[in-house]
Parts: structure tokens; sequence; C-alpha cells
């Protein structure tokens, strides 16, 4: 028993990763109704850009925030350069770019960086008398539901929350209204940016930092979006959760840790079959 | 089908045909993965350009494929030649299996399912259980064919025209199937799905045959590829491999069966070269290919190549 | 007048015998050495491209300072972005385009086998692979192949004979890397404990695509073994040392000789909580103390501020590149004027007992013609927290 719960413990320390990069990624899709791709890399060259700072002799929180400043900026730039141009294209076209954004963002922090393994301090403190779950980690998860609490918020209580959802579900009538659509985007990818940073910096002295860091976690995470609902935050987190104790726990006790993969692959397709938007997610009825 | 193309393609044949006599064997060997590439890019392209259904994980049809003909020839004796439509027929079944959950995701939440399966297929490759077949992490060697009945052609040259005589003709079936009914149905499911059922077209039907068919094509390319590297490797087949096959399609022209050439010169020959640009982040500078293309030759090589000759055509 | 002519060049080359003894192959002349190499400059494995760009610096030195036998090395290394089938494409090249003399240093166990029968076939050295697999001792089966480092399941079997010896009534708990080299120590370990492979209490894996291994360290704490051996590459290295300690589970560990940097793995994951990891290594680290004013590693480090700024100077693979090129150069010195690619084989196959200055004490470069692993001595050493100490005698080889 013992050991169960210890997987499961465990198992919600590792989800809390996945819980705060699939904020950013329903961050992404409330704004602009697009899957990000690119999510992870973006989160993990904002760690970069974190340790560069904490290198140059910046204290953390500082440093924290800046980053967080630095990646808001960064995601508007891209929204309106990289992503602005192929906005009414087909699909297709926008999941290249996606792609391509991943990809480049991987080499270039690997060039500028180097591939070797960097650690990144925690404001949390190193020791605690709880041996399951170490202190960062419990941080972590506490850092990633402030920022719910926050995003929930900001959504539901200020009107550029609100603007922000009109523009997304419905861009025409926005526009009427008096609502720069155009900026709305830029905005949500800007806030998905810093989220995908505050990700990243909480992840990184977990995992470690290096350009590889968020390869593995994305796929958890789009997992963790889909089950909670992709357009919901609460949802993402709750999922991310969900899906880190399933993920040890029938790695430990039923499948082995050689399938975990397929167990995100099965979830993926699983709940995009059976409930595709996930338990908190809004249904969207197509009519003819 | 005008004079003037047929009079092109032959053409071209030729030229394909005295090319390995003309070029070194390494070169030859690059030309028979173009060739394979080709026939994987078709693949997908009857999938995405014509079908509209994203796929990131075709990657993992070209793994099965590729493994089909190596565990047949390692475990039971097959000849080369005979894992091809083996390699061919399971990849359908697969496919379409596939395609068959996967008819109800659209555009982006399909790219994620695919996403997911060409993740998760080098973890599914080195299983332990499966190990008795796919040899696990250690792979498995392929010996390389020889010539058949003494022709005077080393085994690079053979190969390359074994893959050459398969992809005509796949080129050229994809080319009836699409031509005719059954490209106008994907057309027209792409264009507009629910009016499609509405006039008839059993979408259900169609869109799983399509994933089949697709997985078919790329099945055929991995055995292909297979024999010509001679190896394979469960992290060979990761998910780069089925990005690369995205970015041949998108560079190489969408719905377009030329383009799938197109496309597969680029992804043997570019890696290459950004090699030499930036031994550091090559693939940065495919990216930069990539989203380059998106912005400014949307419709690929192919669409370019139609749009000149439009041109040059009206006065 | 022509006859005369060939008259004339065939006295000249009586004349001088030692003209008429130079014996090229393909790659050589008398102004340079082409070397070939393939190394994962990017991807996933790319961690170790450094040590293709420190061999190019150590030989850009060994250049600049009048090159081998008065020829340049010309190194020519292509990026295979660990993937078996450009492998394969990039051996090509090298061996059938660029004309190489040799391929050396092919990075990672699958491009290796890959290149395998090839290289045989083709009769092209595959010089010093870098890889700890057992398969490239084989001067038999593949006389053209040959590898450099310890090998992974020899490392294992000293693991699993240490155990023996010092925990006989010991509970074993393994992780490993899902994967040729996480495979192949496990088989050392097998082999080496033998009748006693019950000792082995759990064993679980995990793939380079797991964000942690924190899953799996749980497990094997749960099993309540005493002794963990740690195969894990330097990333999850560092994850495990730190997830044991913090989870209170205090086994004696073994950690592999991949993962052994101070500061590009312990540091990480806690100096403190490195305390007592157990080890085998052949080359001298370069953030250990002990190593602070040694000659060979203050050359090292002149050597990366002046050829390799960029590299880390924390990194034990740049030492690595150092060493492997000190190797093949000592093996191209012995080949003298001949350089055909049958000669590089038999040179290679005929270091005697050499020292390179950033192995350890005692560990030599030594092969013969049924020995085609150059380096087989390793020696056991402790962490202290600061640095490694060397115990018991240097094992294995001559």
């Amino acid at each position: 028993m013992d050991a169960f719960l210890h997987q499961v413990l465990a198992g919600l320390a590792t989800g809390g990763i996945y819980a705060s990069l699939a904020l950013a990624l329903v961050m992404i899709y409330q704004a602009t109704h697009l899957v990000n791709f690119a999510q992870g890399e973006m989160a993990m060259f904002a760690t970069y850009l974190g340790w560069s700072l904490l290198n140059a002799g910046v204290p953390y929180w500082p440093a924290f925030l800046l980053t967080i400043g630095i990646a808001f900026v960064a995601g508007i730039v891209i929204e309106r350069v990289v992503v602005r141009p192929v906005e009414n294209s087909p699909v297709l076209a926008i999941v290249v770019v996606f792609i391509a954004l991943l990809v480049i963002l991987n080499s270039v922090a690997g060039w500028i960086y180097t591939y070797t393994l960097k650690s990144f301090p925690s404001p949390f403190p190193p020791q605690a008398a709880f041996k399951y779950m170490s202190p960062h980690e419990i941080g972590a998860i506490g850092i990633t539901l402030v920022v719910l609490a926050a995003l929930y918020a900001f959504f539901r209580f200020t009107p550029l929350g609100l603007a922000m959802r009109a523009a997304a579900q419905n861009p025409e009538s926005a526009r009427l209204v008096g609502i720069r659509v155009g900026w709305m985007l830029a905005l949500g990818w800007g806030l998905a940016a810093a989220i995908g940073a505050v990700a990243g910096m909480m992840v990184a002295p977990i995992v470690y930092l290096d350009p590889n860091m968020m390869g593995g976690v994305l796929l958890y995470a789009f997992a963790a979006a889909l089950v909670g609902g992709i357009d919901s935050p609460g949802g993402a987190v709750l999922g991310g959760f969900l899906v880190g104790v399933l993920e040890n726990v029938l790695g430990a006790f039923v499948i082995g840790n050689e399938l975990k993969l397929s167990v995100a692959l099965v979830l993926i397709v699983g709940v995009l079959l059976v409930r595709p938007s996930g338990f908190f997610g809004k249904v969207h009825v197509t009519r003819v | 089908m005008t004079k003037k193309n047929v009079f092109l393609i032959l053409i071209l044949l030729v030229l394909a045909c005295a090319l390995p006599f003309v070029v070194s064997n390494y070169r030859t060997f690059q030309l028979t993965l173009v060739l394979v590439y080709a026939i994987a890019l078709l693949g997908l392209n009857i999938l995405t350009g014509y079908s509209g259904q994203i796929s990131l994980g075709h990657g993992a049809f070209y793994a099965l494929g590729a493994y089909c003909a190596a565990i047949l020839m390692d475990k039971a004796g097959v000849p080369y030649w005979a894992t091809v439509p083996a390699a061919g027929a399971v990849c359908f079944v697969a496919g379409f299996l596939f395609g068959l959950p996967a008819l109800r995701l659209e555009g982006l939440y399909l790219a994620l399912a695919t996403f997911a399966l060409g993740v998760a297929m080098p973890q599914l490759l080195k299983y332990h259980h499966l190990e008795k077949w796919t040899g696990g992490v250690q792979g498995i060697v392929i010996p390389k064919p020889e010539a058949p009945f003494g022709l005077p052609l080393n085994a690079d040259q053979w190969l390359y025209f074994f893959t050459l005589a398969v992809m005509l003709a796949m080129f050229v079936l994809g080319w009836n199937l699409l031509r005719g009914r059954v490209g106008r149905a994907l057309t027209a499911i792409r264009d507009h799905a629910i009016a499609a059922e509405a006039m008839g077209v059993h979408n259900a039907l169609y869109k799983s045959t399509a994933f089949g068919v697709s997985a078919l094509y790329t099945g055929v390319a991995g055995a292909l590829g297979a024999i010509a590297v001679q190896f394979v490797a469960p992290d060979s087949f990761n998910i780069f491999l089925s990005i690369v096959f995205l970015v041949g399609i998108v560079v190489g022209g969408l719905a377009s069966i030329s383009g799938a050439l197109y496309g597969a010169l680029f992804i043997q020959f570019v890696p290459n070269i950004a090699d030499e640009i930036s031994k550091a982040a090559p693939w940065a500078v495919f990216g930069v290919f990539m989203i380059g293309f998106v912005y400014l030759m949307p419709t690929g090589v192919a669409g370019a190549v139609r749009l000149l000759s439009a041109r040059r055509r009206t006065p | 007048m022509k006859l005369r002519f060939f008259i004339g060049m065939l006295a000249a080359s009586l004349a001088f015998p030692a003209l008429a003894q130079k014996k090229y192959d393909p790659g050589a002349s008398d102004s340079e050495i082409r070397i070939g190499n393939t190394n994962p400059y990017s991807g996933p494995a790319s961690a170790y491209g450094t040590i293709g760009k420190s061999i190019a610096a150590y030989f850009k030195m060994v250049n600049d300072q009048g090159g081998i036998n008065g020829r340049k090395i010309n190194f020519i290394s292509y990026d295979d972005g660990y993937s078996p089938p450009r492998t394969v494409e990039m051996a090509r090249k090298l061996v059938e385009q660029d004309q190489v003399l040799f391929m050396f240093q092919t990075l990672g166990t699958p491009s290796n086998t890959a290149i395998h029968k090839y290289m045989n076939m083709k009769k092209v050295p595959q010089m010093m692979v870098a890889t700890g697999a057992t398969k490239w001792n084989d001067p038999k089966g593949n006389p053209w192949t040959m590898g450099w480092q310890p090998n992974y399941q020899g490392e294992a079997q000293i693991y699993a004979q240490h155990i023996i010896k010092t925990k006989p009534d010991a509970k074993i708990a393994v992780l490993y890397q899902n994967d040729d080299y996480g495979k192949d120590y496990l088989k050392g370990l097998h082999d080496g404990l033998g009748a006693k492979k019950s000792m082995i209490v759990k064993e679980v894996s995990y793939e380079v695509s797991d964000p942690t291994v924190d899953s799996q360290i749980v497990q094997l704490a749960a099993s309540g073994a005493d002794v963990f051996i740690n195969i894990t590459t330097p990333k999850f290295a560092a994850q495990a040392i730190r997830k044991a300690y913090d989870i209170g589970w205090k086994p004696v560990q073994y950690l592999n000789n991949v993962s052994i940097g101070i500061g590009s793995v312990l540091t990480p994951a806690g100096l403190d909580k490195s305390v007592g990891l157990l080890t085998v290594a052949y080359l001298k680290e370069p953030n250990d103390k002990q190593f602070e004013n040694d000659a060979a590693m203050t050359q090292w480090r002149e050597f990366m501020k002046k050829y390799y700024p960029d590299g880390s100077l924390i990194d034990n693979l740049n030492v690595y590149g150092y060493s492997v090129g000190q190797t093949i150069a000592q093996v191209l010195k012995q080949c003298g004027d001949n350089l055909t690619r049958e000669n590089v084989m038999r040179q290679a196959a005929n270091i005697k007992r050499y020292r390179v200055d950033t192995l350890l004490p005692g560990v030599l470069v030594d092969t013969g013609a049924d020995d085609f692993a150059p380096i087989e001595s390793v020696q056991l050493q402790r962490f202290n927290g600061k640095e490694w100490i060397r115990f018991g005698e240097v094992m294995g080889g001559r």
C-alpha cells in the first residue's frame, strides 16, 4: 500500500509538470482555437533566457519576473510576425508553421547553450520532512494553482478577459462591437508564452535544463489538456494530475515502464473519440 | 494529359534510367532514397493533400513497412521483392484500422492523434515482448540483394531500377485513382465534408480507405527504404521522420503527384546543404525553409511550376 | 624520347628507395591524411556531438604543430542526427565520394551497427568507434572494426564481481536505459553475476523520452533493495541520484561510467547527495581536484582554451575526445609512410602499452592481433563529496 501511495504522490508531482504546460496549451487554444505544437520549446527557450539572467547575477525572483515579461513580449512578437501571415490559411499551413517553430527553437537553443546539462535553481527550501514529495514539487504545484486561479479570474471578471474570449469564439461579431481581434490574438500568445515560461522554470529544477527538456513532456501535456478539456484551464490542470498519476501507477504496477508513451497515445485517441471536449470542456455542436 | 506532358515524362524516364550508369554508386544510392521518399510522400499526399486529413505520424507506417520487410527477410527467409507487397498489405490494414477511429477527428485534433502515434512508435518497436521478432534495440541487419538473371548491374544499380519500377507502378496507380471517382470524392470531402455527405459520398468509407491507401504507399516506401539502407532500428523512426515527411509535401506541393518527387528531392538533399551552412543548427535551417515555403510558395514547388507554365502559355 | 624519359624516372626511383616505399590508399598523400567521421550534432543525442568537435580541435592543434610525419590531417565530420539511415548515407559519402583513408570514432551503437557490414566489405577501417558495445572486439569476424573505450559488459561484470565479493547477500535493484547501451550493460551484469543472478530483485527501464525517472526510483526503493545499479545517461543519472536521496533510500550505488562527470552530473544532482557513489573510470575527470595541477590536465585546459573555446571545461566528453585523438595520432605515427588501410589496421592492432597522459595512472592502451579492445583497464573509485578517490587495483587488460 505504501508503494502505491508513493507512486500516486510521485505521479502528482510529475502531473504538476504536465499541468503547467497544459495550462499554456489551453491558453493558446482559448485565445486562438489553435493547438500550438511549439509550446514546449517556447517554454524551454524562455527557461534558458531565465538561466542566462541568473548566470549574469540577477537574483531569483527579479529574474523570474523578468523572464516572464520577456516571454510575454516574445509571444506577442511571434504571433504578429510568424503566425499572422498564415492565420487564414488552411490548417495544414498553420501546423507546418508551428512545427517549424518547434524545430527552430530547439536547434537554436542547442546551438547557443550547447547540450550539456544545466541546473536551474529552485526558490523553495531544499529539504523537508515529507519524504514523498520534495518542497519544490509541492511548491511548483502551488504556483501552477496560483496561475490557474489568476487565469480564471482574468477571464471571468475582467473586461479584457471577456474581450479575448469573444474574439476567439466569434471574431466577426467581436470586431463589430469594437474589439481589436488581432491584438486579442497577440495578447493570447503573449499570455501563453508567459505561462509557458513559468512552467519551464518550475519544471527545470526537477528534470534539469537541456534543449530536449520539454520533448517528453509535450505529449503528456497534450494528453492532459485533452482529457481535461482543451478549452478549460481548470480541466487541463486536473487532466495533468490525472495523466501523471495514471502514467506512474500503470507503469509501475500494470504494463511496465516500456509502454508509457503508448498510454499517452491511447489516452489521446480515446478521449478524442469518446468525449472530444474532455471532462470539463464545452461541447461544440456543428449544425448544417 | 497533354501530348507535351507525355513527351516530358518520357524524357524524364529516359534520364532516370541513364543516371545510374553516369553517376557514382553513392549517388545512385542517394537517388534510390529519393525514389523511396517520393513513394512515401505520395502516400501522405493522398491523405493530406487530396483528402484533407492531416497526419503527423506517417513515420509510423514507414516504420511498419520497414520492419515487415526486415522481419520477413530475416526470420522467414522471404525474398526481398516479395516483402514489398507484403509490407503494403500489412500497412493498408493498419492504416485502415487507424483511420476508422480517426474518422471522427478533424484538422488539429487529427494532427494531434497522429502526432501521438508518431511519438509512441519507437517505444512500441522496442517493446521487449516483441523483441524476438523485431530484434529490439539492436535492430535487424538486412543483406543487400544482387541483380538477378546475371544482369550486368551492380547491387546499387539494380536496387535503383527495382525501386524505380515500383515507384512508376505506384505513381500510375495513384494517378488513376485520384483522377477518377475516388479522387473526386476525396476532394469533395476535403473541401466540404457535410455537403459531400449530403451528395451521397460515403464519407466514412472513403476517409478510412484514404488512410489505408496512404499507409499502404508509405509502407511500401518503408520496405524499399529498409532494403536500401540494409538496417532497421527503432530509433530511426522517431517523430522527426514524420515531420520530415510533412515538410516534404508542403515544399513539394499538396494535392500534386509531381509534388511528391520535388518534395523527395528536397528532403534528401537539403539536410546535406543545411549541414554545410550551419553544422550547429541544421534543423533550424530546415525550419526556416519550411516557413519560407509556407509563406512564399504555399502551393509548393509543383504549384509554382504549374503557375510558371500557365503564365508562359497565355500570351 | 619517351623511352629515355621512362628509363630516367626508373633510375631515379631506384636511387631513392625511401620514395619508392611510400604507399598510399585513397585518402592519404604526401601532404594530407583524410579521416572521416559521423557524430550526432543535431537531434536527441546531440550532447555527444562535443566529442566530434573536440577531436576536430585536437587535429587542428596537431596540424599547427606540423602534422604527423609531415602530413596534415583533414578531418571530415558529418552530422547523422543519431539516425542509422543517415549514418549509412554519410559513411558511403565519406568512403565513396570524399575518399577518406578510414572512418574514425563514429558515434553510437545503432549507427555503427548500420555500417558494420559495409565497412568490412569495403575493407575500410572503422576505427575506434565511440561506443562501449562489446561486439566491436571481433578481429576474426570483422577485422576492419575496432573499439576504444572499455566496453559496457566488462564494466558491469566488474560491478557484479565487486558486489559478490563485498556484499554477498545483497538485494540488487537496477535502473537501465531502454536501448542498446542500457541492455548491453544489463547483459554484462547478468553474466557477471552468473549463478547469483537471483540477487537482482528488481529491474526497471526508462525511455529517453521520459521526463523524469522518479517513478522508477520509487519502484526500486519499494523493492527493498540495498544495492542500486544506476545505468543511466547524464540527465537521468542526476535525477536518479537526487530522487533516491530525497526519498530516503540509501543503497550502495554503482553509477555507470558514462555519467560520472562531477560538473555535468554530480553537481546538478547535489554533491552531498552523491557521497558514496561507486564507479569505474579510465579517464581523468576535469573537475576532480586531484588533477587540478596535473600536467596533462593543465595542458588539456590550455588546449581547450586555444582550440575549442566554446567547449565546456566541465564536460568529460571533451577529455574523451582529446584522449582518443592522441591514440589515433600514435597509430598514424607508427604507420610512417605506409598509409594503406591495411597498415593502419595493422598498426592499430599493434599498440603496445602506450600511455595517453589524460588516462588515469596505470591505464594503458594496448592491442594485439586477437585483442581489438584498446583500453580494458579500469579502476574502481568512490565519490567523497568532492572528488573521486580511486581504490583497489587497476583491473582488466594486460
